[in-house]
């Protein structure tokens, strides 16, 4: 057993776990955090994408020790006060989703692309979740609010949803 | 996109707007209840020990070495919980005389597809069980594996189960000359072959084998511990199973509730009574405790039941001004190793698509069905009428190409026109609405067929490396499945009517319970808005419980596009019956005649006068029910019961363009364009999304997918790494559309969506394909036609690629560039 101290959504954790042990279990299986979900064993799925020190990461693929020290931002750690970051709510307005298995890593994803592209056309859009998968929508909606999640997260834009962008994209904000 | 148009004079009507989903809230939050989410005081877990071989008799399993692991509970092989004793059902007998092995929930002495479970460890945690797994010794005496459908039916052949004597599993057949829908097609091709007037078109195409690949592993909770014993599980059909089960196992129906919580896609792979399933209910009745099961995407990929998988030979008889006078249709369907659900009635859905939009006056269809040593097939999002489509609509290209005729215009000879429906087809369904050349006129417009078949031209003389291909697709379906009588006649085990209920609560707030039960779909907002029209409350006083038996005694669950074309109409039902209970309660309390009395916009005024009493404060009323009429129950909650009298037909027009790289054999999306009809529009939002979703998993099977088998019967795409799903950057932004003609056997004149972009994408796509490289002499390209095949197509210039030869099918390695098998030889069609 390895001992292990991490911050998750703003709140922090120690536990000892078996230095086997990945990320998307302990989050799962120990924080009860179960918003963040499996989808394969290979990781090419990327259901699992959490972020790691304001990076994103699919956490099948960091081992629970590996988040020593860190801070880990989930899909259940990006509401404010009851608001939706600008990401989940253009997901919600664009209809990005149908099942929802693969929505809570392709918003921590978007996020991230959001990061570093802060206006990216479609294709970059797309090359930017490559490693996502989604079964139900066949992308276009997801596109669509990723590039309407850039409108309003740019200087400028509703002041409430760029706060939220910048705590988030920060990796946390806590 | 165009959508139903609402009357201006009336109040805001729900239906037909594009209504954001209710559903969307804990979805991206991450406040979820998937089946592994689940967490029980002493919860154990299990993991299932599998076979490596495709086919072996087990001589004796070893599981000292895992016993011995700390936490480790049990290990138990199938004699141990009697899972080798169990029959897992299946429902529709396609013939009377249909073989159907018994198919086991563990394999007691034999195993018939790698990946057949033999046993079963229960542990303290599912790392623990994993581990545990791996030390269970099984001796396996290997024998032949099954594999090649039509080799499978020679005589001598191995068999699958030596039993049953014979790997033919049923044969289905459909003469419309017998049927006295049509003529004989036997004779009508006969004659065509010394007819100077006509052709004879004869294709063998390839329906790959394919895996649903839902993005939720399926996974079982079951509790045993209070008095009904709780099965979560990740499950289209928690309805059926919770019956299936009951049947299966002989346990007292009344003492089981399933629960299908949120499940994360099903595309007909969660239509199934898995053995996994019944294994965990097993092993927590053996012990008393709770216990969950959750696969992982590898074991899905290898066990959960594959779809498609057929050998079309195709016969078409046409005149040389393109006018077809026969159709023959031979299949052979893959059923794997055992019988699904309903894996035998899947390729026989397709029987009555194959004649598709056209006036075809002479039809034979005769499918039969083979069992091999793979994992089996069942439902795979179109079920049946993918393949139909696939092949008409191939076959209808080269046909068009045989007589020279521009391909658009050979199919405008040939469909129902608009002004000729009510339309009884030549397999005996009975069109009631559809506009094929609305559909296409627009399709052709926003394409701009012209104007591409131009750039196509320029391409073609230039010789550019990237060629252009553009091809089509017209294509109906068979959805709202369906009428319980027409299921009786193709001798299917249920009916395919649906219920719904509608509790009226104090406070005026609504619950539908519905027997559908969605994984995807959005149900919950597009119930939400028929019952707001229906009732006249807010879409927000309506809650749509769903996927509980304990809430949803009665139901038969989504597949098929049902759950709006029947489900959808079981709620319409269901709220004229509230209306209907609340009428005399509303004139008692207005003191006036029920006669004098009309319901509108969730009221009831008496007419000509400004007295009205709305349903909300009668819904307070019966539950105070200080004051209502004599001999009436102060009650005005209603159930019913839809049984739908015909399918519906959506239909539509699929144009793609595709650019093929005549130096890499790459294709990419160019533009897709389709104009649906889908009937009248509850959300356009919701039905945006379920074409976008279709098309993507269309265009798959034309481009990508594949579950692919060594010779030894070993499954080679058994990842997400060798199983390729396309992922955003292999996709386009579709342009779609929708034309509407009212289905007009339902009352809200709607036909269903959910399979539509997947049976019509495919052969558009293939088609496109074909078109660009056709020139260098390419014929034909099985699916996926990767850039490997279309690369070997042009070099070889020969014909078919894909196909090592005409016995040997199965193309081993086909998309994978892994054996040499995969060339062509020259086999040619």
């Amino acid at each position: 057993m390895a001992r292990i101290r991490t911050t998750v959504d703003g709140l922090v954790y120690e536990d000892d776990v078996e230095p086997r042990m990945l990320l998307v279990q302990y989050l799962r299986e120990r924080l009860g955090k179960t918003g963040t979900v499996i989808g394969c064993d290979t990781s090419n799925c990327g259901a699992c994408t959490v972020h790691l020190d304001g990076m994103s990461v699919k956490s099948c693929s960091v081992l629970a020790v590996q988040a020593n020290g860190a801070e880990v931002l989930t899909i259940e750690g990006l509401e404010r006060d009851g608001q939706l970051h600008p990401v989940q709510q253009a997901f919600h307005d664009n209809h990005a989703l149908q099942c929802g298995y693969c929505t809570p890593g392709m918003i921590m994803q978007s996020i991230d692309l959001l990061g570093d592209n802060p206006d990216p056309t479609e294709h970059e859009v797309r090359e930017g979740i490559e490693g996502n998968l989604c079964r139900c929508t066949g992308y276009q909606n997801i596109v669509r609010a990723v590039q309407d999640a850039a409108t309003k997260m740019k200087p400028g834009a509703a002041p409430t949803a760029e706060a939220g962008a910048k705590q988030t994209v920060a990796g946390g904000g806590a | 996109m165009t959508t139903t148009e609402n009357p201006t004079d009336a109040p805001v009507k729900e239906i037909g707007r594009d209504r954001r989903r209710k559903e969307d809230r804990r979805l991206i939050t991450g406040r979820t209840q998937w089946t592994d989410n689940k967490a029980l005081t002493g919860l154990l877990h299990i993991a299932i020990v599998r076979s490596p071989f495709a086919h072996a008799t087990i001589k004796g399993i070893d599981t000292s070495a895992a016993k011995q692991l700390p936490g480790i509970v049990a290990v138990y092989t199938a004699a141990d919980i009697g899972a080798d004793q169990v029959q897992l059902p299946c429902a529709w007998p396609v013939t009377k005389d249909m073989r159907s092995p018994q198919r086991p929930a563990l394999a007691g002495s034999r195993v018939n597809f790698a990946g057949e479970g033999v046993a079963v460890v229960v542990a303290r945690s599912a790392a623990i069980a994993k581990d545990a797994a791996e030390l269970v010794e099984v001796d396996y005496d290997e024998l032949e594996p099954v594999l090649d459908m039509e080799e499978a039916l020679k005589d001598g052949a191995t068999l699958v189960h030596p039993d049953l004597g014979t790997n033919s599993n049923a044969q289905w057949v459909f003469d419309s000359g017998e049927a006295g829908s049509g003529g004989n097609a036997t004779e009508a091709i006969s004659k065509a072959e010394s007819d100077d007037d006509q052709i004879v078109v004869r294709r063998r195409f390839r329906q790959q084998r394919l895996v649903p690949v839902f993005m939720e592993p399926r996974s079982t909770v079951v509790d045993p511990t209070g008095e009904q014993l709780v099965m979560w599980s990740s499950t289209q059909v928690p309805h059926i199973l919770k019956t299936m089960l009951a049947l299966t196992l002989g346990l007292p129906e009344h003492k089981l509730r399933v629960i299908a919580p949120d499940v994360g896609g099903g595309f007909g792979g969660k239509i199934a009574v898995a053995p996994e399933e019944v294994v965990t209910l097993l092993v927590s009745q053996k012990l008393g405790k709770p216990v969950k099961w959750t696969e992982t995407r590898s074991e899905s990929l290898l066990t959960a039941h594959h779809g498609r998988d057929q050998i079309q030979d195709l016969t078409m008889s046409v005149t040389k001004d393109g006018t077809i006078t026969g159709l023959d249709v031979k299949l052979l369907a893959d059923m794997g190793a055992y019988l699904g659900l309903v894996g035998p009635g899947v390729p026989i859905l397709g029987a009555f698509m194959f004649n598709a939009i056209y006036k075809i006056p002479a039809y034979r269809f005769d499918c039969t069905n083979v069992f091999t040593t793979k994992t089996l097939t069942d439902a795979y999002r179109g079920a049946g009428r993918p393949e139909a489509t696939f092949g008409i609509e191939r076959l209808m290209d080269e046909a068009a190409l045989e007589l020279g005729m521009e391909p658009m215009e050979f199919r405008k000879k040939n469909w129902i026109k608009h002004d000729e429906f009510p339309f009884t087809t030549v397999s005996t369904l009975t069109y009631d609405t559809g506009n094929y050349e609305a559909a296409t006129d627009q399709a052709m417009q926003m394409f701009d067929y012209d104007g591409l078949r131009k750039e196509q031209a320029e391409r073609r003389k230039r010789g550019d490396v990237k060629q252009l291909g553009i091809g089509i697709s017209t294509f109906t379906e068979m959805c709202g499945l369906a009428p319980s009588r027409v299921l009786g006649s193709l001798d299917y085990g249920a009916g395919g009517w649906e219920t719904a209920a509608i509790r009226m609560l104090p406070t005026g707030k609504v619950e539908v319970v519905v027997g559908v039960s969605p994984h995807g779909q959005g149900h919950e907002t597009a119930f939400s808005q028929i019952v707001a029209d229906q009732l006249g409350v807010g879409f927000d006083d309506v809650e749509i419980l769903h996927g509980d038996t304990q809430s949803s005694y009665r139901g038969l669950d989504t597949y098929g596009s049902r759950s709006l074309a029947v489900g959808g109409i079981a709620v319409v039902k269901a709220a004229e019956k509230v209306i209907e209970k609340a009428k005399p309660i509303a004139a008692h309390m207005l003191e006036a005649s029920e006669g004098d009395l009309e319901f509108a916009a969730g009221k009831f005024s008496v007419k000509g006068t400004d007295k009205g009493v709305g349903i909300q404060d009668i819904a307070l009323a019966v539950f105070a029910a200080h004051d209502y009429p004599e001999g009436i129950e102060p009650d005005i909650d209603a159930h019913a019961t839809f049984d739908p009298e015909n399918f519906s037909f959506p239909h539509g027009t699929h144009l793609c363009a595709v650019e093929v790289d005549t130096e890499t054999g790459f294709v990419s999306m160019y533009k897709y364009v389709c104009v649906d009809d889908v009937g009248n529009v509850i959300n356009p939002l919701i039905v945006e999304g379920q074409v976008h979703g279709g098309l993507a998993q269309g265009i798959a099977q034309a481009l990508y997918e594949e579950a692919a088998y060594d010779d030894q019967g070993t499954l080679l795409s058994g990842t997400l790494v060798d199983y390729t799903l396309p992922s955003a950057a292999d996709l386009i932004s579709f342009d779609t559309a929708n034309t509407t003609t009212a289905s007009t056997t339902n009352p809200l004149g709607v036909k269903g969506v959910g399979e539509a972009g997947t049976i019509a994408s495919t052969p558009a796509v293939v088609n496109s394909v074909l078109d660009a490289i056709r020139h260098l002499g390419v014929k034909d390209i099985d699916m996926p036609t990767t850039p490997y095949r279309v690369w070997s197509a042009i070099q070889n210039s020969s014909g078919t690629s894909g196909r090592a030869d005409e016995a040997n099918v199965a193309s081993p390695g086909a998309g994978l560039g892994s054996t040499a098998r995969d060339m062509p030889e020259g086999g040619n069609l």
